[in-house]
């Protein structure tokens, strides 16, 4: 997490980035802001996610929509972290020549979004027989 | 792209990321259309509240894809700008915004 707290930092400072290596083809830095914004949609489909939950299912219980709409709402705040954290860290591996950086978030967004998924079907049915 | 010859990009860059700009303030559309509905079904003060909240991130949002789109045009056949980390960071926090006026409606 230091190295995130390192990122963060970068967030604010774009002369930072700027001063290592070379600038990149401006094509794949745009590319780079594409990813960013693709990840930032799908953190705004989250949170949508999040506000429907809470709309659509009056008849759930409060904790059951309580608990469910939260979850969606804080993997869309992850997902939007992550977006601007990984931007920063594939513009500083272009610029410095490196190997774009790997990660495990692609993963355990899927995992969490299946989880609330099947939570979401389990819920609605038992709420629909009882 | 050095040459004067192949000024044009193959890939239309700049166009696609106007788009993707576009896009994700429809997805942010979304999110604050519902929060509107929210608040006009609940009729309550505090939802009113929040709802306004959230068309002020929207707009923000909205305000700093204008921007970067006006940026991106304006460079036209030349290099496009670099998209500025505080300008990222504006944006990740706007959708943050976002989901904590969401989650204050839900409890």
């Amino acid at each position: 997490m230091s190295e995130f707290a390192r990122n963060i930092r970068l967030w604010f400072a774009p002369e930072e980035i700027r001063e290592e290596g070379e600038t990149p083809d401006y094509r794949f830095s745009l590319a780079n802001e594409r990813t960013f914004l693709a990840w930032l949609r799908t953190a705004l489909a989250l949170i949508g996610g999040g506000f429907a939950v809470d709309q659509f299912l009056p008849h759930l219980s409060w904790a059951w929509r309580a608990g469910l709409s939260l979850a969606l709402l804080v993997s869309g705040v992850l997902c939007s972290l992550r977006a601007i954290n990984h931007w920063v860290r594939c513009e500083r591996a272009m610029r410095r020549e490196e190997d774009l950086p790997s990660s495990r978030f692609p993963t355990l967004l899927s995992l969490a979004v299946a989880v609330v998924a099947v939570a979401m079907v389990a819920v609605v049915l038992v709420g629909r027989a009882g | 792209m050095s040459a004067p010859t192949s000024r044009r990009d193959p890939g239309l860059q700049p166009e696609r990321t106007r788009l993707a700009w576009r896009r994700t303030t429809l997805s942010s559309t979304v999110a604050a259309v519902l929060a509107v509905k929210a608040a006009l079904y609940d009729r309550a003060a505090g939802g009113f509240a929040i709802a306004a909240l959230c068309c002020l991130f929207w707009l923000g949002f909205l305000v700093l894809a204008h921007r970067r789109i006006r940026a991106l045009a304006s460079a036209g056949a030349g290099r496009p700008p670099l998209l500025a980390p505080r300008h990222a960071a504006a944006a990740t926090l706007c959708a943050i915004a976002l989901a904590v006026c969401a989650a204050a409606l839900v409890l």
